[in-house]
C-alpha cells in the first residue's frame, strides 16, 4: 500500500502551490493514501509493449496557415480581468 | 396563453411561429419559474435576465417582420457555469472565479447565440466539474427535483436539475467521466456526450483536456440532437476538433440490422427495459454479455482516477491570482501569493485532485502512475474496439443505483465508484447517451439507460435513443413532478 507520509504530502503540496495547515495535512495523508490504494490495480496489469494513449481520435499535428490573425478581444478587456493592475500592466510581487 | 410548462424545442418553436406566444413572453415565463422554484431546487448560480430579454426581443422583431426563424430561435436554455459567457459572471462554481466576468464567450455559446437561443441562467455544478453530486460546488448544493433530500448528480447537476424542474428547455453540460449522463439519469432527463472532439472546447473551462466533452441535457434525444447539430463541428480555435460524421442508421450491417450487447446488474432491469422497447426489426440483440467481462470496468476506473487528476493538476496551474480570478491579500512574496491564493479559494476536492495529479506526474512516480495509466487506457480502447467489431451499440445502465441522499458519500473513493459505468466511454472518446428508462421500484426514482457507440457514431446512438423514445413515455415522466 502506498502510504504517503506527512513530509511527502507537504512536498507535493508545495509543488502544487497549495498551502495546507497541519490538520489539513493529516486528513490529506489519509485520503490521498486511500485514493492511491484504490488506483493501485493498474500496477497489477501487464502492459509490456503497450503503447500509451494520450489522444483518442488519432489527430497528430494540426497546422494552420502561417498568417497573422487579429485577436477579436481588445487587450484592455483581457487585462481588466487581472486582480491588480498598474499603468496598464499586471501587478505582481517582486521576483528579484 | 397556452400551457408553457415542459415544452419541447419543436413545441415551443411552433408556438412562436404561430404567434401564440412571443419570445419575450417565453423568456419571462422561464425566468418567473426560476424565481418561484429555484429557492427549493437551487440549480441556478446566475440569472441573465437583461441579456436574455434583449436576445428574445431580437427574435420577436424577426418574427414580426415575417422572417422565417430557426428551430432554436427564442428557445430559453441554461448553461453549466463551466462555459465562458462574455460579460456574464462565470465561476465554475469556484470561489477562485467568484467575480470573474469573461472577456469572450465559448464557441458553443456563440453558436447558440447565433442560432437565436436565449441563455437565461448559468447553473450549478461541482467546483471545476470535480465530483458526481454537485455537492462540491463552493456556493451551495442543488436538490434533486424528484426528491429534495437527494443529489441531482454531477458534475452537471445544475443542468440536469434545471431541465427536470423546467427552468429552461435544454441545458449545456460537460462530460469528463459521466458528468452529463449520470446527472441526466438521476434527474430523469436525456443527456448526450458526443464523440471526443466533435464539439469545440474553446472557452470551456478546462478540467482534463484529453477527456472533456461538451453536450446537451434535454427533454428527449430529439431535442438533444437539435442542439448537438448546432454546436458540433470543427473550430479553428480548438485544434482537437473533428468534423461530425454523417453515419447514421442507414449505415447498416450486411444483414440490415444493428447489433447490440446489453447487460444488467443482478438487481437491475434497466437495459432489458430498453431492449424490450426497441423494435426488433431495427436492433438485433444477440448477446446478453457481462459488460465487466468485455471491458475491465474497475481497471478503467482506476486508470481514469490517475489520468484525470494529472491533467487537472496541469490545467489548474493557471489559477494563481495573477491574470484573473481571486487573489489572497497580505502575501509576502510571489510564491507565498500563489500558495495563499490557491489554498484560500480552491475547495477540498479540487485540492485533493491537484495533489494526486501532481504526485502522479512527479519525478520518480511518472512511470508507475501516469505512463502506466496511459497504457491501461490503450487496453481499454482495444477491449472496446473488439466489442464494436461485432456490435453497433452497448446498452447498459448509466448507474447501478438511483440518486443518493445528500451528504451520504463523504468518502472520496466511495464517490469515485459511482462513475463505474460511465468513465470508460471517456477513456475511449466514444459517444454515449443516457435516457430515462422508468423508475426504480424500491425508491420511485428515475433510472437511466446508456447507449454507447463507436467513435463517429453519434447520430447512430441518437437514432437508437429516439427509436426507444418514440415507443415509450419514460422521457416525459419529469412533467409529472409536482414542485
Amino acid at each position: 500500500m502506498a502510504k504517503l507520509s506527512l513530509d511527502e504530502i507537504q512536498k507535493v503540496a508545495l509543488l502544487a502551490r497549495i498551502e495546507l495547515t497541519d490538520a489539513e495535512l493529516a486528513v490529506a495523508s489519509t485520503e490521498i493514501s486511500s485514493i492511491l490504494d484504490f488506483v493501485d490495480t493498474i500496477q497489477n496489469t501487464d502492459t509490456t509493449g503497450v503503447e500509451p494513449t494520450s489522444q483518442v481520435t488519432g489527430l497528430t499535428d494540426v497546422w494552420r496557415e502561417d498568417l497573422v490573425e487579429k485577436c477579436a478581444i481588445a487587450p484592455k478587456l483581457l487585462l481588466a480581468s487581472a486582480p491588480e493592475l498598474q499603468d496598464g500592466y499586471i501587478k505582481v510581487k517582486k521576483v528579484l | 396563453m397556452p400551457d408553457l410548462n415542459y415544452l419541447s424545442i419543436t413545441e415551443a418553436h411552433e408556438l412562436l411561429v404561430a404567434k401564440k406566444i412571443s419570445a419575450q413572453e417565453l423568456t419571462e415565463f422561464y425566468i418567473g419559474k426560476i424565481r418561484n422554484l429555484n429557492p427549493k431546487i437551487r440549480a441556478v448560480l446566475t440569472v441573465c435576465e437583461s441579456q436574455a430579454l434583449k436576445q428574445a426581443k431580437k427574435v420577436d422583431t424577426k418574427i414580426a417582420s415575417g422572417e422565417e426563424i430557426g428551430l432554436l430561435e427564442g428557445i430559453p436554455y441554461t448553461a453549466k457555469d463551466m462555459f465562458m459567457t462574455k460579460g456574464i459572471r462565470t465561476t465554475a462554481a469556484s470561489k477562485i472565479l467568484e467575480d470573474y466576468s469573461p472577456p469572450y464567450s465559448a464557441t458553443v455559446i456563440e453558436k447558440l447565440d447565433h442560432a437565436g437561443a436565449v441563455l437565461i441562467a448559468k447553473v450549478n455544478q461541482d467546483e471545476f466539474a470535480h465530483g458526481g453530486s454537485t455537492e462540491n460546488s463552493s456556493y451551495h448544493v442543488t436538490h434533486n427535483p424528484w426528491d429534495l433530500d437527494r443529489v441531482p448528480g454531477g458534475s452537471s447537476g445544475g443542468s440536469a436539475a434545471s431541465v427536470a424542474a423546467d427552468f429552461g428547455i435544454f441545458s449545456l453540460g460537460t462530460d469528463t467521466g459521466g458528468s452529463i449522463r449520470q446527472p441526466a439519469s438521476y434527474c430523469g432527463v436525456t443527456g448526450f456526450k458526443p464523440t471526443y472532439g466533435v464539439v469545440s472546447r474553446y472557452g470551456v473551462i478546462a478540467m482534463a483536456s484529453s477527456f472533456d466533452c461538451v453536450g446537451p441535457v434535454a427533454r428527449s434525444a430529439e431535442d438533444a440532437q437539435i442542439v448537438f447539430e448546432v454546436i458540433a463541428g470543427k473550430d479553428s480555435k480548438d485544434s482537437t476538433t473533428i468534423a461530425l460524421s454523417d453515419k447514421t442508421l442507414s449505415d447498416k450491417n450486411p444483414d440490415g440490422k444493428l447489433k447490440a450487447v446489453f447487460y444488467d446488474d443482478e438487481d437491475s432491469d434497466v437495459a432489458s427495459r430498453g431492449v424490450a422497447a426497441i423494435d426488433s426489426s431495427l436492433l438485433d440483440i444477440r448477446t446478453e454479455a457481462s459488460i465487466a467481462e468485455l471491458v475491465p470496468l474497475e481497471l478503467a476506473l482506476a486508470a481514469y482516477y490517475v489520468l484525470v487528476p494529472s491533467e487537472i493538476s496541469s490545467n489548474l496551474e493557471r489559477y494563481d491570482g495573477v491574470r484573473y480570478g481571486s487573489k489572497a491579500k497580505d502575501s509576502k512574496d510571489l510564491l507565498d501569493s500563489y500558495m495563499k491564493t490557491r489554498s484560500q479559494f480552491l475547495g477540498p476536492e479540487v485540492v485533493r485532485r491537484n495533489i494526486i495529479g501532481t504526485y502522479a506526474l512527479s519525478a520518480g512516480y511518472y512511470d508507475a502512475y501516469y505512463k502506466k495509466a496511459m497504457q491501461v487506457r490503450t487496453l481499454i480502447i482495444e477491449a472496446l474496439n473488439k466489442v464494436f467489431e461485432a456490435n453497433d451499440a452497448i446498452l447498459i445502465p448509466t448507474t447501478l443505483q438511483p440518486a443518493f441522499k445528500l451528504g451520504s458519500k463523504s468518502d472520496p473513493v466511495e464517490m469515485y465508484k459511482t462513475d463505474l459505468l460511465t468513465v470508460f466511454a471517456n477513456l475511449a472518446g466514444v459517444p454515449a447517451i443516457s435516457i430515462p428508462i422508468g423508475l426504480d421500484s424500491a425508491t420511485g426514482l428515475p433510472m437511466g439507460l446508456q447507449i454507447i457507440g463507436k467513435q463517429g457514431d453519434d447520430k447512430k446512438v441518437l437514432a437508437i435513443a429516439k427509436r426507444i423514445q418514440s415507443g415509450s413515455d419514460w422521457h416525459n415522466s419529469a412533467k409529472e413532478l409536482k414542485l
